[in-house]
């Protein structure tokens, strides 16, 4: 630097790093709002491209706008890292809630796109002018861009290694978020010589690295809800009700619907699942009145049930009115489950079904199915126990017929074969069968009775999946799904809950 | 305290409760009893007579669980010419309940340990109760599924978050987990000990227990100085020990008995090596249990009566009482009493008592607080989740259980019963400091305890009730055990016969049962009738 004339010395070297740290923060911002469209829009190629497509012509006319700004750039570049603290650091929250209460996701995810992107588009320009004088040109060209590229690396390594696995999105937005408006604060130091007076710019620096620090602290608040549900395809309806988030995407000619991100059918094969579940019950008592499903919110078991013309009644206990309600009204759900729970003998009960159980009164059922979500949490796992079979039992008449979807007898042996042990310590004599779902994976169900019977060999005529010969062959378990020892679950050991997540974490 | 203002007392409390709202809370609440006006108002005056004294056979005074379980064994005898007296409005002592729109729920004790099968009377009340199911091919009992404490049972707070169990074992050390289970063997040990006559070391009721000088003499040392005997240094572990201390008794780990202490852990295996024995509970706690005994008496318990003084007659005893609810004095001419009640009431209340028997037995019982919340929902959570008993490490309390998670309701409205002992070396000043504490005082506290593991949980409080209990539970303080005037002063005074738990030198339903029976016996032989024990 021997031949430049000696001005008042700014800290170049120092400036120089915070070049790869604003580099850094500006393309996290763009990988967040990238990963977060790709999650919550599907089809992540598009998502991709359009935001970095957006984000980089944004970059484009910030660096055209950078011509406009003449005076003080050093106060303009310490006001430029605040603004893109506040916009980039609360980007992803911003995102996930435009994503769950407003119609207009794009808009916000484009514009907040487009503002981050020109503001990170200032930075660069800026920095090098205020750094013109300092630095010869050739010096000053090859030390910002080189650290702009390797800030960049560091950012895209960290971000799918550390950063998304550890943090997630909207802890890591505002993280750095917070370094930005870090970077505002230490130029105030380093620039000191062409700031003038700094204390009202330091305490603006602070009223945002404080605000930062509050959305930090409160981030798992709705990171839980939002991110921890990763799907492939479109969102087309999500709602938390008290009990459960629901969702459901579209994708691929079929429709899903997930509970707290666990799959519970895809419209491609749930007939496989539901006729499986409904029609061998009914071959044994094909003259069943009143039938009684637990679980089923989405409909679609009443509507198999409501093939058989001898069913007079039917009531349908589900925790949660948020689901029948969806189920009554989304409009690819009631297609698909044919309206089944308007239909005039369909009586809809909002309540846990084992509280139910415990205080109902009324005529016995001839048939009952039980379709719960697979027992990963106590509150499930009590709906498996011997206490509640036995409570069904009572409300059973003695010809009655019961079957209990019950989880996979390949990925979750033990799971499925303790099912069937509790509600032989009920006192049911039980058959178990499976069939396979390509959605799920093989999957099980128990069919039991007070008295001992003899496995279905008929069934309703007419249906997309179940023969009569294909009925009879879901009785056979092959070696690998043949039954092992296993313990009763009781409300007092909840066996099941342990069995089934140390079985399934072999295939997660 | 003078008359009138007991009248005043009285009479306002036996208003109905309004639900006040509070200004500095959220949520509505009362200071709800037990009445320490009435039960202090003894220490004061001089009673004048009744004008009648109804005859009777025996007069029961206390409609605790000892006073309900020696009426229950009369009834059982055939004996029904007997009345109970309470105190309260309500019978169950520090059994009692409450209810309300969305559960019932305890106000002090809340579970049985199943008993083994050596325990007739529990097991006779249980199977009485339709919880006892019948008996596996080894002789166990069996009981009702829906009785035992559904999982998860426990979980614990500490570091931010909330884990399974009491006991913190993520952590820990390789030697702190040496130290836990070389006293878990050590616990083991003395559940295999049986004396020469085949007596268990501990033993639920205690007069199973053995009565050998090796057992004795670990009531001669504190439980901690037991502890530092064995090199057992652990903070986890004198964590959980302290905090089993405070649950079962009111003290610590210093001012406990270390026969007190093996015989908590010990007294409750299933055997050498086996796991502890499975607890019963209800929503109303072992309201469940009054419930049931209560039936033994029907119209024959009368609640908000005082029992004022007991004297010997020629022919039997005179007692007379004031009853609050009515506000009138009666008497009674008894042939047997049995005094259901705690020693220092005794002391006041029958006469000649006081002299005969001096105070060299010094019974030390530890005050509690304890209060219902009412929760319009469940606070957000995301560690281990929502347990029968809750249990904060960093605190004072014990946490608190969950009324409605016997009945299953996983979701929506419940109701929170929070704990805690004064569990200071001096009972006296530790009462002193619970009269003092208003009702915004002890929601203070409730909240203040609970904020850490449930941040948002004042929004979802819609009510807080709170008791305070001067004289919960009697401490096994070391010495006090095995000291013989102590265990004397079970034996009948002339024809006063006494029972409580309080006796035992430890504050347990079967304790308070097993008094009860006894007492009832005695009164049973003494009046002619022959029946087999049912002890």
């Amino acid at each position: 630097m021997g031949d430049l004339p000696q001005q008042p010395t700014l800290k170049a070297p120092l400036l120089f790093i915070s070049v790869l740290l604003i580099a850094s923060c500006g393309l996290i911002y763009e990988l967040v709002a990238g990963t977060l469209s790709s999650y919550l829009l599907g089809d992540s190629v598009t998502q991709f491209s359009t935001v970095i497509g957006v984000y980089l012509s944004a970059m484009g006319l910030g660096s055209w706008l950078s011509k406009f700004l003449q005076r003080g750039l050093a106060r303009r570049f310490v006001d430029l890292e605040l603004a893109v603290a506040l916009v980039g650091g609360f980007s992803a929250p911003i995102l996930f809630q435009a994503f769950a209460h407003t119609h207009a996701f794009r808009v916000v995810l484009y514009g907040e796109v487009l503002a981050v992107g020109t503001l990170v588009g200032l930075e660069i320009p800026i920095l090098m002018r205020i750094l013109k004088d300092q630095v010869r040109f050739k010096d000053l060209v090859a030390g910002v861009l080189t650290l702009d590229y390797i800030g960049a690396l560091f950012a895209s390594l960290l971000f799918p290694l550390l950063l998304m696995p550890k943090l997630g999105l909207v802890r890591t937005s505002l993280l750095f978020g917070l370094l930005n408006a870090a970077v505002g604060l230490w130029s105030t130091h380093l620039l000191k010589s062409q700031l003038g007076p700094t204390r009202m710019l330091r305490l603006r620096c602070v009223v945002v690295l404080v605000l930062l620090a509050v959305g930090l602290a409160f981030a798992g608040k709705f990171t839980l809800a939002v991110e921890e549900e990763i799907f492939a395809d479109e969102i087309v309806y999500a709602r938390d009700s008290p009990y459960q988030r629901i969702v459901l995407t579209r994708g691929r000619g079929s429709f899903q619907l997930f509970l707290n991100g666990n799959l519970q059918f895809s419209s491609a094969d749930e007939y496989r699942y539901h006729e499986a579940l409904v029609h061998p019950a009914f071959g044994l008592r094909p003259d069943a009145r009143r039938v009684l499903i637990c679980g089923g919110g989405d409909g679609l078991a009443v509507r198999e049930v409501l093939k058989h013309p001898s069913v007079q009644e039917v009531v349908l206990v589900d925790l949660d009115p948020a689901m029948t309600d969806m189920a009554r009204k989304q409009p690819m759900v009631r297609q698909l489950n044919g309206a089944s729970l308007d239909d005039p003998r369909v009586q809809v009960v909002n309540a846990d079904a084992m509280v139910w159980l415990q205080e109902a009164t009324g005529p016995p059922f001839d048939l009952a199915f039980v379709d719960f979500p697979d027992p990963n949490t106590y509150a499930l796992g009590k709906l498996y126990t011997s206490r509640f079979y036995r409570l069904l039992r009572r409300r059973l008449t003695d010809e009655a017929m019961v079957t209990v979807q019950s989880t996979s007898p390949l990925m979750a042996r033990e799971s499925f074969w303790c099912i069937a042990a509790t509600m032989e310590a009920a006192g049911l004599k039980v058959r178990p069968y499976h069939l396979a779902v390509p959605s799920f994976g093989v999957w099980g169900f128990a069919l039991a009775s007070k008295r001992e019977f003899e496995v279905p060999t008929r069934v309703l005529p007419g249906l997309r999946h179940l023969s009569d010969a294909a009925t009879a062959a879901m009785f056979a378990f092959p070696r690998d799904m043949d039954r092992v020892p296993v313990p009763v679950n009781r409300l007092d050991n909840q066996v099941l809950v342990h069995l089934y997540a140390r079985e399934w974490r072999r295939w997660s | 305290m003078r008359r009138r203002d007991f009248l005043a007392a009285t009479a306002a409390s036996a208003l109905p409760l309004a639900c006040r709202r509070r200004p500095e809370f959220p949520f509505t609440g009362e200071l709800v009893g037990p009445d320490l006006a009435l039960g202090h108002w003894l220490r004061g005056g001089s009673f004048p007579d009744p004008e009648r004294f109804e005859p009777v056979s025996v007069l029961i005074v206390g409609g605790g669980v000892a006073g309900l379980s020696a009426a229950w064994r009369l009834a059982g005898a055939g004996l029904e010419d007997f009345r109970v007296l309470e105190l309260e409005r309500e019978p169950g002592g520090t059994s009692r309940s409450g209810r309300n729109h969305v559960s019932a729920f305890p106000w002090a004790a809340h579970y049985l340990p199943v008993p083994d099968r050596g325990n007739q009377a529990v097991l006779r009340l249980l199977k009485d109760c339709g919880v006892l199911g019948g008996f596996d091919a080894r002789g166990n009992p069996l009981f009702a599924e829906e009785a035992t404490v559904r999982a998860p049972e426990e979980r614990l707070f500490a570091y931010g978050q909330w884990w399974e169990g009491l006991y913190l074992r993520a952590g820990a050390s390789g030697e702190d987990e040496r130290q836990y289970h070389a006293f878990f063997e050590e616990v083991d040990r003395w559940a295999a000990f049986r004396d020469g006559r085949g007596r268990p070391a501990f033993s639920i009721p205690r007069s199973r227990c053995s009565d050998v000088p090796a057992i004795r003499s670990l009531d001669s040392i504190s439980f901690g100085a037991w502890l530092d005997a064995r090199s057992l240094t652990s903070p986890r572990l004198r964590w959980l020990l302290d905090y089993a201390c405070r649950d079962d008794y009111g003290s610590r780990l210093d001012t406990t008995s270390a026969w007190a202490g093996l015989f908590y852990f010990a007294a409750r295996k299933q055997g050498p090596g086996e796991d502890s024995r499975p607890l019963l509970t209800w929503p109303q706690g072992n309201g469940f249990l009054v419930d049931h005994l209560r039936r033994a008496s029907g119209a024959r318990l009368r609640c908000g009566v005082m029992a004022t003084s007991i004297r010997a007659q020629k022919d039997g005893l005179l007692v007379t009482a004031w009853d609050a609810l009515n506000q009138r004095r009666l008497g009674f001419q008894a042939q047997r009493v049995i005094f259901a009640g705690p020693q220092h009431v005794a002391r006041h209340v029958v006469e000649g008592l006081h002299a005969a028997r001096p105070a060299s037995v010094r019974i030390r019982n530890a005050p509690w607080l304890v209060a219902n919340l009412t929760l319009r929902d469940r606070p957000k959570e995301s560690s281990f989740p929502l347990a029968w008993d809750n249990v904060p490490r960093d605190s004072e309390a014990l946490g608190y259980v969950v009324a409605t998670h016997q009945s299953l309701q996983d979701h929506g409205p419940t109701v929170w019963t929070w704990y805690k002992p004064f569990a200071g070396p001096d009972c006296d000043a530790e009462r002193a400091r619970l009269r003092a504490l208003d009702w915004p005082a002890c929601a203070r506290m409730v909240m203040d305890d609970l904020r850490p593991a449930h941040p948002d949980l004042e929004s979802l409080v819609a009510h807080l009730d709170v008791m305070r209990w001067g004289h919960a539970m009697v401490r096994p303080a070391p010495g006090l055990l095995w000291d013989p005037e102590f265990l004397a002063l079970a034996r009948p005074f002339g024809n006063v016969h006494f029972a409580h738990t309080e006796l035992s030198g430890l504050a347990l339903f079967e304790e308070a049962q097993d008094h009860g029976i006894r007492a009832a016996e005695e009164v049973l032989a003494a009046l002619g009738h022959r029946d087999g024990s049912w002890r």
